[in-house]
């Protein structure tokens, strides 16, 4: 509810500080925006219900691996295209489980591993390009920046239709389910029954999966990819994920607050960026913001309790 | 609230210390693997780099590690307390420039120099004192909070100084890379900083820290100080990112709004590899310096190796890795919390 009316207020703020702003074009440009956000934010969002100071810092650099294998799969053939798609999904879900590995069986803590993992795949990265941008999105790929349904771009379609999807899942299904009770209290999950481990893994494997679908998107909008594409999603998808209601112990959340975190988060950077405000500035009034916001969500337990 | 912590620190240490009998001697000495890993490694770097015990390339490598590990050093103390803080290079970019800055008004004389050291220390104090106040009394989560604390102190780097430039005179960056005798000047600058760490080590603080990281809410109920514990925590966090920005400014003699950015995570990395627990509590300072050693080592190795340009990156990645995995195995606290 907070989330809903902040968003509104931004909008509001935005067409008053740049006429125009709010208008029914340019709010669709932002959900475009947010859209590669959002499917990130997915899969950091399905981490972090899992509780245990879950968190994937990998998000970044499996975007930009996603993205630069799709391309240079494709190689803007639209023949290619499902065999680079699929190419994608099966090896960012491989980087995510490895992961997830590390954390349930090797105790790893989350953000150590996937801080690890970072390095891997962006040395991974470097290997395969040389350092050099390359690989070009297939001509249907690019053509989700164009409008489909009800005048709503492919991508925003795509992503609305993952939110549906991953509503379901958390909702309706055991896995789902699950994830909110380990994330909850693990022992008490264990003791029902709950698959913690494999649950566990799983989420990190969506994680990377979602990343790597990510990367396609990323891929379908700006054409090309460069190394590094993807490290300026990382740390927003936690934001995202902290402000539409998400605890970072887990166990409570849902999706369509992080979908709300992440639309939030980009109308806010396109309004700072409208303003003629010196870069410096910029940036500071983001950090002041979100430090606002976490007046509101990101509060712990007082320890006298 | 009444002054209990006297009565409770001696409480706490009668506890602790039977508590780290039983533990034996993986809770005294986390950082014994890391040491092992520093030996293999430097025996590694010897093999392929014939000249690396040289008076010169020891002293260049110890110039290149010390900003590091004073970065380390005090991302040490916000771990042990059970935090994290993910500003550091924020604070390590805006002392950077402030410091660059501050010479250049002043006039470059000595003067100027002690006006700048004094203010850089300063402002990191306030930085990590402000990520200590959000995350201690207003109680706010550390990932974000400190994520959105240092995209605020690299934009008032960024209005100090938008580009990177600035210069000071050779009298400062001597001061830094020169030596004496031929002993070399960081070489005192490190024993410096890890006597202040030992210092650190024995005040009632770091006691309470160590507390706060195992168990915060059985030290808040013991009585312990655990929000100024945190609070001081940032604080040193701070006031070492600012070391560390001095260290940079002698290093590279001039500012950077950006030069920090890159140091954050290896901070945390560095941490990790000496032992550190990220769960708090189990840790030390020496040990994050063992952290950056190698750090620094696994690169030089993989350098000298003649590693392929490209393959270096992943190479790296795949060790530290594999290093992380094993610091945690080391830090892991047997049989959980206390």
């Amino acid at each position: 509810m907070i989330e809903a009316i902040s968003i509104v207020v931004l909008l509001i703020l935005g067409e008053a500080v740049s006429p125009g702003f709010a208008t029914p074009s340019q709010i669709v440009n932002q959900l475009v925006i947010a859209s590669l956000l959002g499917v990130a934010a997915v899969g950091q969002n399905l981490v972090i219900l899992c509780g245990k100071e879950g968190i994937d810092l990998s998000v970044g650099s499996i975007i930009s691996f996603g993205a630069f294998l799709a391309g240079n799969l494709m190689q803007q053939n639209n023949a290619n295209l499902p065999l680079a798609i699929a190419c994608v999904l099966v090896s960012t879900f491989a980087i995510g489980l490895a992961s997830g590995l590390g954390v349930t069986v090797l105790r790893i803590p989350p953000l150590v591993m996937t801080l690890g993992m970072l390095g891997v795949v962006n040395g991974l990265l470097v290997v395969l390009t040389r350092g050099v941008p390359s690989g070009r999105a297939a001509p249907l790929l690019a053509q989700i920046v164009q409008p489909t349904l009800f005048g709503l771009p492919g991508i925003v379609v795509i992503w609305l239709a993952i939110g549906v999807f991953v509503a379901l899942i958390l909702g309706h299904t055991r896995f789902g389910i699950n994830m909110f009770a380990i994330g909850a209290n693990e022992e008490a999950a264990a003791l029902a029954g709950v698959a913690v481990r494999r649950t566990r893994m799983l989420a990190f494997g969506l994680s990377g999966l979602f990343s790597g679908i990510s990367g396609i998107l990323l891929l379908g909008y700006t054409g090309n990819v460069f190394v590094g594409a993807g490290d300026q999603y990382t740390l927003p998808s936690v934001i995202a994920v902290v402000i539409g209601g998400t605890s970072l112990a887990g166990g409570t959340g849902a999706y369509w607050g992080t979908m709300g975190g992440a639309v939030f988060l980009v109308i806010l950077q396109s309004i700072l960026t409208t303003i003629s405000i010196p870069p410096f500035g910029r940036q500071i009034v983001y950090g002041a913001v979100l430090l606002v916001l976490m007046l509101f969500y990101g509060r712990q337990r007082r320890l006298r309790g | 609230m009444p002054n209990v912590s006297s009565s409770a620190a001696t409480a706490f240490g009668a506890v602790s210390a039977g508590f780290e009998r039983s533990r034996g001697w993986r809770s005294r000495q986390p950082y014994l693997l890391a040491v092992a890993v520093f030996l293999v490694l430097a025996v590694v770097n010897v093999w392929l780099q014939p000249s690396f015990l040289t008076a010169d390339v020891i002293a260049s490598n110890l110039a290149s590690f010390l900003p590091l590990t004073l970065l380390a050093v005090g991302q040490t103390y916000v771990v042990l307390g059970s935090d994290i803080d993910l500003s550091n290079g924020g604070i390590v970019s805006l002392v950077n420039v402030a410091v660059v800055e501050i010479i250049q008004h002043f006039g470059e004389t000595a003067g100027s120099y002690v006006v700048g050291i004094a203010a850089g220390i300063v402002i990191g104090l306030a930085a990590g004192a402000f990520n200590g106040a959000c995350v201690s009394y207003l109680r706010f989560q550390p990932i974000v909070t400190t994520f959105a604390t240092s995209v605020i102190y690299v934009g008032l780097a960024l209005w100090i100084l938008p580009q990177a430039g600035g210069q000071v005179p050779p009298s400062f960056y001597n001061a830094y890379a020169g030596g004496i005798a031929g002993i070399p000047n960081v070489l005192f600058y490190l024993l410096a900083a890890m006597a202040f760490a030992a210092l650190i080590g024995r005040t009632r603080f770091y006691c309470a820290l160590r507390a706060t990281g195992g168990n915060m809410q059985a030290a808040f109920h013991t009585g312990l100080p655990v929000a100024r514990t945190r609070l001081i925590a940032y604080s040193l966090s701070g006031l070492f990112a600012s070391l560390c920005g001095l260290a940079l400014v002698g290093e590279t003699a001039s500012g950077d709004p950006l030069i920090g950015s890159a140091l954050t995570l290896p901070s945390v990395t560095a941490v990790v590899l000496g032992g550190t627990s990220l769960a708090g509590c189990v840790g030390s300072a020496f040990g994050s310096l063992l952290g950056v050693f190698i750090l620094g080592l696994i690169n030089n190795v993989i350098f000298f190796a003649h590693v392929p340009f490209e393959w270096q990156g992943l190479i790296q990645g795949a060790i530290i890795l594999a290093a992380l995995a094993g610091g945690v195995v080391m830090a892991r606290r047997v049989g959980g919390p206390a």
